[in-house]
């Protein structure tokens, strides 16, 4: 047994005297919440740190005892090699459930329509494969890994936010969220978003993910890989998926992801940081936030805030 | 490093977010693309300023409004702290959202317009925050810029909010006086070079010290189980653990518990933390405890400390904050939430509405509308453990849930 706690729980008289620990128990306590008030919930994953971070907190939860949900992933077709087989692998040590839906399927279904140019990107489009999958499954509630500091109009989320049948967000109409009192009544055919690390930041999540000792795909951290420029952003070479003009040009460079999304709308930044220490001492220092490297923030003002009006994370 | 959460209120008139921006800016929080987007959105609008309220209200509606509709967290840090800012609409319609933002946070900010000094809606804000508990309010008297940095002024505002504070309820609440220009910096995070008059803190400095003890949850341990946890595996064949959070105060191994509303006493045998078991668990961690005996716990139900009791009963009164359009009348039934406790609840009666401005009309009525305060008896069908809300800010609180609409009506703060 151990005589003294060191961290956490935490030893002090007040709250949990680390900013981490405090997360991690707020966290834990919002997933079993979700065991506890549904009867079908699904844990989103997509391979980034967030819902890996997210894996970790939920063995905490509900340590002896297995994950009581499966984890689904809204696979857009165009991820990054490396996040695929780092996703199989966490599965199968863990024991876990996973549901694979594909974009591609919806496509092929006439469902959607493939975007096509420059800027053609799936991001849009995994919104219709998640929805049909909340209703095939029946799911009613979904675990993601989205945090408040990431976007203005994340900034503005519930832990759990109520997605009515068309998994349309009512953002001026949310329910007040209390204390520590999460209310997840709901009626048949809606669903409810929990996001257990809304209050975390994006130092926060590395930080945790270093004294954790957590595994992450190896894109996270510096490589070289063969990119080019545009817009002032840099972008992968090496998969066909993401559209590059004759004129611009290839060239290899040390190179690191910050956000692990879909290969076509997800941009490097230039980094020698190749372990998680060099990692946080880089967030730490960074000028530049982390959804500046994604490209579909950029469409608008309100970008993030009208694809979570359709239903989109 | 701590974390401190914060709530703010005040309108977009009294430069509630270009203080938030001021704070981001001047502690270096706020990134190289955002500040770009932020002088872009300026730009476009025609100011000759940095709108930070860009960099706040999130949603479309509150942008072409120009008026903060929902909570907003924010978040920056120091070397010494982690803060969250609960940045809370302050129109009189949006008071539900204040007293939301409110719950979750340690301390509040309160911004008065030097130019127009304690206003109405100051009032309402101080009532809140004194009805929510907040242990220390920082009362930032904006704008000094505008009033020549006056000491004059900003004494008179000084001593018209003293006058509030003698009719608060929660007279321990500590309160802070800060003159501050958000605008050009003065006493945000650097000491103001035009009121030199001025010998205290900066709005940073106090920050910086506060102290997130909190006075009234010391030493009464609540835990409420929110799950059973029944691994059912060979290595953990009769592991039966109750998984929660623990409130007010520690629990520990060997502590001689009570299961309620059971009254079945047992002790602690193990708490574990993950795959560790710990000698104690502290206030606010998420842990497992298993019992030396077999007894029946299921959600719901509450373990606390034999000779410690709370409060078990099938009625009581509490001060309710009405959130829901639908009004809430004698006789109609809500599902109530107590922690993670739901039982069917009735209103008994309404006693009087309060007004939250301490203007003195307590007016005697049947039906709260929505962001009315008021004393409210209710009637459950099965007791909740409760404690006051005074004592006990967790276990004295609980939400009404309309079992037709699901919304979440009301909150309520147990006398």
């Amino acid at each position: 047994m151990e005589t003294t706690i060191i961290d956490t729980p935490t030893k002090t008289e007040g709250l949990p005297k680390l900013k981490i620990n405090a997360l991690e128990s707020e966290a834990i306590y919002i997933l079993r919440e979700v065991a506890a008030q549904f009867e079908k919930p699904v844990l989103l994953f997509s391979g980034g740190k967030d819902s890996i971070t997210l894996v970790r907190l939920a063995q905490k939860a509900f340590y002896p005892a297995k994950i009581p949900f499966p984890l689904m992933h809204i696979d857009t077709g165009h991820n990054f090699p490396e996040t695929i087989e780092f996703r199989d692998r966490l599965v199968k040590e863990l024991g876990l459930e996973l549901i694979i839906r594909n974009v591609q399927d919806s496509i092929d279904e006439g469902k959607v329509v493939e975007e096509s140019g420059k800027y053609a990107s799936r991001n849009m489009l995994q919104t219709t494969t998640l929805l049909d999958a909340i209703e095939e499954f029946k799911f009613d509630a979904c675990i993601g890994g989205a945090r408040r500091d990431e976007e203005k109009a994340r900034a503005k989320e519930r832990i759990f936010s109520v997605r009515d049948d068309f998994g349309q967000w009512d953002e001026k109409n949310q329910r007040p969220e209390l204390f520590d009192m999460l209310n997840g009544e709901i009626e048949m055919g809606q669903n409810v978003r929990v996001f257990p690390i809304s209050n975390w930041t994006e130092l926060d999540v590395w930080s945790y993910i270093e004294k954790e000792d957590i595994e992450i795909p190896s894109i996270y951290f510096a490589h070289k890989r063969n990119v080019f420029l545009r817009d002032g952003m840099i972008w992968s070479a090496e998969d066909e998926v993401v559209f590059r003009a004759d004129d611009e040009l290839v060239e290899e460079r040390t190179v690191r992801f910050r956000t692990v999304g879909d290969m076509s709308c997800t941009a490097a930044v230039f980094s020698h940081a190749d372990t998680i220490d060099k990692v946080v001492a880089e967030i730490r220092e960074s000028k530049i936030s982390e959804r500046g490297a994604r490209i579909d923030d950029k469409r608008s003002e309100a970008a993030m805030e009208k694809r979570k009006q359709q239903g989109y994370f | 490093m701590e974390v401190l959460k914060i709530a703010t209120a005040g309108s977009v008139d009294d430069g509630k977010s270009t203080l938030i921006g001021r704070l981001l800016y001047d502690t270096k929080s706020l990134t190289d693309d955002k500040l770009e987007a932020i002088e872009k959105t300026s730009k476009k609008k025609g100011y000759d300023y940095l709108d930070f309220s860009l960099a706040t209200d999130g949603l479309v509606a509150e942008r072409e409004q120009g008026i903060t509709i929902d909570v907003a967290h924010i978040y920056f840090s120091t070397a010494s702290k982690s803060y969250i800012i609960a940045d809370t609409p302050g129109h009189v319609e949006y008071t539900r959202n204040m007293v939301t933002g409110a719950s979750t946070s340690q301390a509040a900010i309160i911004l008065i317009d030097a130019r127009k000094g304690v206003i109405e809606q100051t009032n309402r804000h101080f009532f809140i925050n004194n009805l929510l508990r907040i242990k220390d309010v920082i009362v930032a008297i904006n704008k000094m810029d505008l009033i020549d940095f006056s000491e004059e002024k900003y004494n008179s505002i000084k001593a018209d909010f003293e006058e509030l504070m003698s009719k608060r309820d929660y007279q321990d609440q500590k309160i802070t006086f800060i003159p501050v220009s958000a605008l050009k910096g003065d006493n945000v995070v650097n000491r103001s070079e035009s009121m030199t008059w001025y010998k205290g803190q900066t709005l940073l400095e106090h920050l910086e010290e506060l102290d997130r003890k909190d006075i009234f949850n010391v030493g009464t341990p609540r835990f409420p189980v929110q799950y059973v946890i029944r691994p059912k595996t060979e290595e953990f064949h009769d592991f039966r653990g109750f998984a929660g959070k623990v409130y007010g105060g520690e629990l520990s191994v060997g502590d001689e518990v009570v299961v309620l509303p059971s009254m079945t006493r047992s002790k602690i045998k193990d708490i574990y933390f993950y795959d560790k078991k710990y000698k104690k668990a502290t206030r606010r961690s998420s842990v497992t405890i298993t019992l030396e005996d077999e007894v029946n716990v299921s959600r719901g139900d509450m373990l606390v400390k034999a000779g410690d009791l709370p409060t078990i009963d099938k009625q009581f009164t509490a001060t309710i904050s009405w959130m829901d359009s639908q009004k809430l009348t004698t006789g109609s039934k809500y599902v109530l939430q107590h922690g993670v406790n739901k039982v069917l609840a009735k209103v008994d009666r309404i006693h009087h509405k309060i007004q939250p401005d301490y203007s003195g009309i307590d007016a005697e009525t049947d039906a709260l509308g929505m962001n009315d305060i008021a004393q409210v008896s209710f009637k459950l069908n099965k007791p909740i453990f409760y404690d006051a809300f005074k004592n006990h800010r967790t276990n004295g609180s609980f939400i009404l849930i309309d079992s037709h609409t699901n919304a979440t009506a009301g909150v309520g703060f147990i006398n």
